[in-house]
């Protein structure tokens, strides 16, 4: 493969690493401990919310980030015709 | 029938499946011993993963720490499970196309360095170590509690079992015994918090009912955080750890996590790179599944024993309470003679001592449930914690016969020389995991910050930056590597083991716990390992090509035939 074409690709990976950690920053150490105090003046059923995020939604999320990841990923791998046989 | 044979039967038919197992799948190479053949469906690798993750501490106490720590529990919930995204995202596709067998030999391969390798051996041995002492001790405790044998005769027959499976199947037959583990384990977890979710808040989904109502109207948590408050106790909602403090502890055990060479050898073991990131996935689903129990099971449980003991007279006390009276687990004293059990956040006025462990082991009993699932609890803890020591110590056997042995001490060492090397060494690690298990170091609990303090203060680092820094080179991954494992150990060690009295958070570096030190030392790695990198030669062509190499995933069965 060409240099630069690896180069694109590896830049289009990093792009959605990014993203996809913002996310898992967000929900866990935003949502689930640095704003979990304001957080919690907001109800979701029983729940307060921060208290959520942090026992529960973020993990959630978690699960939600990677099955995303290997979905961009696999699309990716074929745009640049990287895939496995 | 009895609880006791009931015990007697489901470990008796879940070990039996284990063996079976064990001697279905046989290893017959080095590659089967080491990886499995590289041949594991993602799914089942997952499901591997999932067992292999959590242990008899996941198991037993997690719940139960976290039912005492309320919201501050997070830092468990969070830390063990994010871990798996940067696993997925940062680690796994590129380990897996680099092949091979263990992290010291990806460590030694990148940074073309013995030096490099050997620190990573060292490192991968001592928190393995650290690990399958508790798993041996947790086999123990479940055998003692349940079947009435002694601690002792419990880990030996727990030592006998993985002795059997990973010496004869290497981690082909860890694998799948792993996954059959996984499915005993989530069963027996998931029994019992089913059960009490309906009883209590009647939803059958824990996760649900944990933020459900009680049969008098109010919310579980508003309910539990009231009572917390009577007695004294912080809200359950609301932490009482320090922010930064969370943040660390959370943050080492995510790092942590994601840098455990036991964790990280399973993703060599499926055939292709697209494997490895959706095996990841299906792991973390897996784990999920106990982790997002877990903290109902801990709501549920405060509440009920604070139900059914505070301000209750002594001699009207129900029945579980007295069991585990008996065998030390709860801890009872009128201190202040007016026959009621008085359990408040003062310790000097405090009557009432549980261990955190019954909040599952007892979970059961306290909700009336039949014997059958009482007895499934212990079945389920044995798979916890047999299916993290058989995965540990599939690491230091590698560790021992390939890295040190087959790449250090002896490289024209034949394929059957190093196989016999690596079951000689597991067995060998079995008996020493053994005594251990039997001769506890009075530190053992103490010893798990270590266990992921260093591996977040080492391998993590060196991995991350060995894929996505091409400029990283040997003197610079050494010296970080170094760097953070001196400055996690020596705080470590100075506030656990030199000097325990000072361990408050006032003598603190920024209020940091000894738990969440990891994570400084993370930092200093990468700081280190890039700052030295920069100021030094750049790494040889071939290792830039290498990790282009490493970077796209076609190619991975070529890595995967050497």
């Amino acid at each position: 493969m060409s240099k630069t074409k690896l180069q694109a690709y590896w830049k289009e990976n990093l792009r959605y690493l990014l993203i996809l950690l913002l996310i898992w920053f967000a929900v866990s150490y935003g949502a689930g401990i640095l704003f979990a105090d304001a957080l919690n003046s907001v109800r979701l059923g029983g729940f307060k919310l921060g208290f959520w995020f942090a026992q529960q939604g973020s993990i959630y999320v978690f699960v939600i980030l990677i099955f995303v990841y290997v979905w961009l990923m696999n699309k990716l791998d074929e745009k640049y015709d990287v895939h496995e046989k | 029938m009895s609880v006791q044979t009931w015990t007697f039967i489901l470990v008796g038919i879940s070990f039996a499946i284990y063996i079976a197992i064990a001697i279905w799948s046989r290893a017959g190479s080095t590659k089967e011993f080491y990886v499995a053949g590289g041949g594991v469906s993602p799914l089942a690798n997952g499901m591997a993963t999932a067992a292999d993750w959590m242990s008899a501490a996941s198991f037993i106490s997690m719940a139960g720490l976290i039912s005492f720590m309320g919201y501050d529990g997070a830092v468990y919930l969070m830390g063990w499970t994010g871990g798996y995204v940067l696993l997925a995202l940062l680690l796994a596709p590129y380990l897996r196309k680099f092949g091979k067998f263990t992290v010291p030999d990806f460590i030694g391969e990148r940074y073309y360095s013995q030096t490099a390798r050997i620190v990573a051996v060292v490192c991968a041995l001592f928190v393995s170590f650290t690990y399958i002492a508790g798993q041996m001790r947790g086999v123990g405790i479940v055998f003692s509690r349940f079947l009435e044998v002694d601690i002792k005769l419990g880990v030996v027959i727990g030592m006998a079992i993985v002795f059997i499976y990973a010496v004869l199947g290497g981690m082909k037959g860890i694998t799948y015994t792993q996954v059959a583990q996984y499915c005993v384990l989530i069963f027996a977890f998931l029994t019992p918090a089913i059960f009490i979710s309906l009883q209590m808040t009647g939803n059958p989904i824990p996760q649900l009912g944990f933020g459900g109502s009680l049969s008098d109207g109010t919310y579980l948590l508003d309910k539990l955080d009231g009572l917390n408050a009577q007695l004294g106790f912080a809200q359950y909602t609301n932490g009482s750890k320090p922010i930064i403090d969370i943040f660390c502890i959370t943050a080492a055990l995510m790092v942590g996590t994601a840098g455990l060479p036991h964790v990280i050898v399973r993703f060599f073991t499926v055939p292709r790179v697209r494997d490895a990131r959706i095996s990841a996935g299906w792991a973390l689903l897996f784990i999920a599944l106990l982790y997002t129990t877990a903290p109902a099971v801990a709501a549920f449980a405060r509440t009920n024993m604070i139900q059914s003991v505070a301000g209750v007279n002594y001699d009207k006390l129900p029945s579980w309470v007295k069991n585990w009276a008996d065998t030390g687990l709860i801890k009872m004293e009128d201190k202040n003679g007016d026959g009621a059990v008085q359990y408040v956040a003062d310790s000097k006025a405090n009557e009432f001592v549980p261990d955190k462990d019954i909040m599952v082991l007892a979970n059961p009993e306290i909700a009336r449930l039949p014997n059958w699932v009482v007895a499934l609890v212990a079945a389920g803890g044995l798979a916890a914690a047999l299916s993290t020591a058989a995965g540990l110590l599939l690491v230091i056997s590698s560790a021992i016969s390939h890295d040190l042995l087959k790449n250090a001490i002896k490289p024209d060492i034949s394929e059957r020389g190093e196989l016999i090397a690596a079951r000689i060494a597991a067995g060998a690690a079995v008996v020493l995991a053994g005594l251990l298990g039997i001769y506890p170091p009075g530190f053992v609990a103490e010893v798990v910050a270590f266990a992921f303090g260093l591996a977040a203060s080492s391998f993590f680092p060196a991995i991350i930056l060995g894929v996505f820094d091409k400029r990283t080179n040997m003197k610079g991954a050494v010296s970080g590597m170094i760097a953070g494992i001196a400055f996690t150990a020596g705080y470590i060690i100075y506030f656990k083991f030199v000097n325990p009295g000072a361990n408050v958070p006032g003598n603190w570096l920024l209020g940091i716990s000894p738990e969440g030190i990891g994570t400084v030392g993370m930092l200093l790695n990468m700081a280190v390992t890039a700052g030295i990198s920069r100021m030094t030669q750049a790494p040889p062509e071939r290792i830039r090509q290498l990790v282009e190499d490493i970077r796209i995933p076609r190619g991975a069965g070529g890595a995967q035939a050497h």
